[in-house]
């Protein structure tokens, strides 16, 4: 640490308060807490709940069910995750998920050929993106008002195209993705698309000046503005690759489940979300690891899987999610707040001589 | 005179300290104000008197110290406490609520009432009218306050003030947008106070103001307490002494240098409602101060020029190629740095690592391929710390723990890293102390000297006049005068500024 307080013979403020911020860093240490290992925690703990708890938890059927039931939402949990290190939110991702699924089944149903299907459902998934851009971007709308808005037309629209009726009979080498494992591996294809796709997410937020951006908009939207920044560019674009990332979870599901229906994934959007703060990501924006989202992502899913297991029934479920989402936002902040009390008791303004002169100097008046 | 001293003082501060963070806003704030006098509060920027009034105020609370008023330890919670208590501060640009009318905004939330415990409104106005003809104002309280001049609008809040018999008056630069008659009212409206046995407090920058209003003089530098002295016991040239620390003459490193070629040229810009026709140039090795009254639009210019805000008419050529305007990084790539007047919200990612920070304008530059790694970011900024004498922990701690002047210093490294044509700083030197004032001032001057054209705006005379080659002064939305390094003074900036030319 050079240049800090080699000048003890004239202490200006400056120097006196760099060098009390370096005592104050040595003493109280910055990775002191670090979430992540919080979460490395939470899945040990998980293994000895399910250990304990089920007999049969440490199989390849635990890790394909774990895989194919929260797969889905772990992929969706990645553009959400930029989206909301932006400092913003897309809550029409389950009801996005939802319009592909009617769509596609629609289409599926007018016999239209199976890739130029998945292809016009892709492209739904960009305009209803590039919509939720719109509106955050250039109209300059809140995004929680706006993806509410879309969540509840995005369902609408799906119900409209589809109606209740459920499409079914898919076929095809495509189901088989939907409902086996990856050949060779206890892992399902939803499970290894995410662990791909996390790889990527994972490098873009990290190691790319995209990710870079995405950091200084969700911290200070301004100044990252001022330093040449496209951040409306840059939101639009998040949302954009959400909506076609959602439709293609969209697509996943229907092979999935070999059905196409309108309220397919109805209130997943919320364990989206819960799997994204949980995962140490600030609902303020501009902190978080790719890390924490992959180890939320495990942890979750697997504990998910415990309950099911265990016959826990999935309003006890919708439970744990909800304690879930409120704790993400309570832990990493009561470690920062312990951290920011640390700070303020650490850099008192030292008493120093001349404040005795200075009152000599009043009371000589 | 003689009198004064033997009444208690009605408001004393001792010792009084406030940080934010690791940032020292007040290390020793010590006051003592006495009913009826008109007490100045001096020091540069950033020596502490704004968080000092805001402690008076209620708006922070003290973190030690001690603050009495009218005999009593207080800490005020809130504005609003401190103006039940009888303390009033008028700001530079007071707020009043536009659509509300004169009489409305003093009497806000207080309105006297009649029997049937609806607002009386022609008491309101009677008591309105009484009050500005003891002020000897001549203002229609049925009017609204949308329109008002900065000064007609000060004169509503020294009303208020009055109508809540406020014992205590604080004065945040009042003067600093007011023409001369519109002084001279002032003036009469605070001898006027000072009979009703008002203590004032009045922070000026203008030291003849200071000879001509006040009896006493509380200086402050670098967030302490300097002197208290009868304003006859001083001469200017102590004061300024006393408020910088040092000779003036060393805080303004200016080297003279040939300039070189044209690098900005600004034709006849305007946008509508903020500023009209600017028209001027800047020259490599070139430093120009962008001077005017706070509101006149300097920062409006600057931040056309940089493309955060879209200009109706006019065009903006950066080395003789026409700039299209509306997008910081096309200013960028063009060759332009900005550094925004509000450094805490537009200049640094406060809550960023400064390494980031330093990195956050040349992200594509810093990439290899599709990556960018950390040690690229870090290797910039190490190099931008040792060359700007940055003093930090770690490249990795947040920009937030840094003093005002590293912060600027990691705001420059930003831009300078970027090796830009033209650098616009936008109050380069606000907040900061001293010390690493004149090494900003430094800095400035050596990018001039190597040949970096240089757009200074700036609210503080003696550091437009230290260093700008040519003066820019803007007034309401106008270029007023262009002034030459060699007939700039105070009072030619300070006329053209304020239109007595």
């Amino acid at each position: 640490m050079p240049l800090v307080g080699n000048n003890t013979s004239t202490t200006s403020p400056d120097e006196t308060l760099l060098s009390a911020e370096k005592q104050h860093w040595s003493f109280s240490g910055r990775s002191l807490f670090r979430w992540e290992s919080a979460l490395v925690l939470f899945f040990v703990f998980d293994l000895v709940y399910g250990g304990t708890s089920s007999p049969d938890f440490f199989s390849r059927n635990t890790i394909f069910f774990a895989g194919i039931n929260f797969g889905l939402i772990a992929i969706m949990a990645l553009p959400e995750m930029l989206i909301i290190t932006t400092g913003e939110i897309d809550l029409s991702v389950a009801a996005m998920l939802g319009l592909a699924c009617s769509s596609f089944g629609y289409l599926f149903e007018h016999h239209v050929e199976v890739f130029l299907a998945m292809f016009l459902t892709l492209c739904v998934g960009a305009v209803g993106g590039a919509l939720n851009g719109f509106l955050v971007t250039q109209l300059g709308l809140p995004s929680i008002a706006v993806t509410i808005g879309t969540l509840t037309m995005f369902r609408g629209l799906a119900e409209v195209i589809l109606g209740t009726n459920e499409v079914s009979g898919f076929g095809g080498p495509w189901t088989d993705a939907g409902t086996n494992a990856i050949p060779g591996t206890p892992f399902a294809w939803a499970f290894g698309i995410f662990v791909v796709l996390a790889l990527i997410y994972g490098a873009v937020l990290h190691f790319t000046s995209t990710g870079r951006s995405i950091f200084a908009i969700g911290l200070q939207e301004e100044a990252a503005f001022f330093s040449g920044i496209r951040v409306k560019r840059i939101k639009f674009n998040l949302y954009l690759i959400s909506g076609i990332v959602c439709a293609f979870v969209g697509l996943l599901y229907t092979y999935e489940t070999n059905t196409a229906r309108y309220d397919a994934g109805t209130g997943l959007e919320l364990n989206v979300v819960a799997i994204v703060l949980f995962g140490g990501i600030s609902i303020f924006g501009g902190r978080g690891t790719m890390l924490g989202v992959f180890l939320s992502v495990i942890v979750v899913g697997i504990f998910d899987q415990i309950l099911s297991n265990n016959n826990v029934s999935s309003q006890e479920q919708s439970i744990v999610f909800g304690v879930l989402l409120l704790a993400s936002v309570i832990l990493p902040n009561a470690g920062r707040g312990y951290r920011a009390v640390r700070k303020r008791i650490g850099s008192k303004w030292p008493r120093s001589q001349s404040l005795n002169e200075n009152a000599a100097a009043i009371s000589d008046l | 005179m003689s009198d004064v001293h033997v009444v208690e003082p009605i408001l004393v501060m001792k010792n009084v300290s406030k940080s934010f963070g690791a940032v020292v806003a007040l290390a020793d704030g010590s006051i003592e104000l006495y009913p009826g006098e008109a007490h100045a509060l001096l020091g540069e920027n950033g020596a502490g008197k704004s968080t000092l009034v805001k402690i008076i105020a209620g708006v922070y609370q003290a973190d030690g110290g001690v603050y009495t008023y009218d005999g009593k330890a207080r800490n005020f919670r809130g504005p609003h406490d401190s103006q039940e208590a009888g303390i009033a501060v008028i700001y530079q640009e007071p707020t009043l609520f536009d659509d509300l009318n004169v009489a409305e905004n003093i009497y806000l939330g207080r309105q006297p009432l009649t029997i049937g415990r609806t607002i009386n409104r022609r008491e309101m106005r009677r008591q309105a009218r009484v009050i500005f003809e003891q002020l000897g104002v001549d203002i229609d309280p049925n009017r609204k306050a949308k329109g008002l001049s900065v000064a007609d609008q000060q004169m509503v809040e020294i009303a208020k003030a009055l109508s809540k018999d406020a014992r205590v008056v604080v004065m945040d630069e009042p003067t600093a947008a007011l023409s001369p008659e519109e002084v001279k009212r002032l003036f009469t409206v605070v001898a006027n106070l000072r009979e009703r046995g008002v203590a004032i407090l009045f922070i000026s920058h203008r030291l003849e103001e200071v000879f001509e209003i006040c009896q006493r003089v509380t200086i402050m530098r670098d967030g302490a307490f300097v002197r208290t002295d009868l304003i006859g016991d001083l001469t200017i040239d102590q004061i300024v002494r006393s408020m910088v620390g040092r000779e003036l003459g060393l805080l303004f490193p200016k080297t003279d240098i040939a300039e070189g070629n044209e690098v900005l040229r600004v034709e006849r810009l305007t946008r509508e409602g903020t500023f009209y026709d600017i028209s001027f140039s800047v020259h490599a090795g070139e430093i120009v101060g962008l001077s005017g009254l706070v509101g006149s639009g300097r920062t409006e210019v600057a931040r056309a020029i940089f493309g955060v805000d879209k200009y109706d008419v006019g065009a903006v050529y950066i080395n003789g190629e026409k700039l299209k305007g509306g997008s910081p990084l096309r200013a960028m790539h063009a060759g332009i740095g900005f550094v925004p007047e509000d450094r805490r919200q537009q200049g640094l990612v406060m809550d960023y690592g400064i390494d980031h920070n330093v990195a956050l304008a040349s992200l594509r530059k810093l990439s290899r391929g599709l990556f960018l790694f950390r040690w690229a970011e870090d290797k910039l900024a190490a190099d931008w710390a040792v060359r700007l004498h940055l003093k930090y922990g770690r490249l990795s701690d947040e920009a937030n723990t840094l003093s005002g002047g590293n912060q600027q210093k990691v705001v420059l490294a930003k831009w300078l890293a970027g090796q830009p044509k033209l650098i616009i700083v936008d109050e380069p030197t606000r907040g900061i102390d001293v010390g690493t004032k004149s090494e900003v001032h430094r800095i400035i001057d050596e990018l001039a000297q190597s040949g970096v054209a240089v757009l200074m705006i700036s609210s503080e005379l003696p550091e437009v006049l230290g260093m700008a080659d040519r003066v820019l002064v803007m007034r309401e939305g106008r270029l007023a005068a262009t002034i030459n390094r060699s007939d700039a003074t105070q009072e030619s900036v300070m006329m053209a500024a304020t239109g007595q030319v």
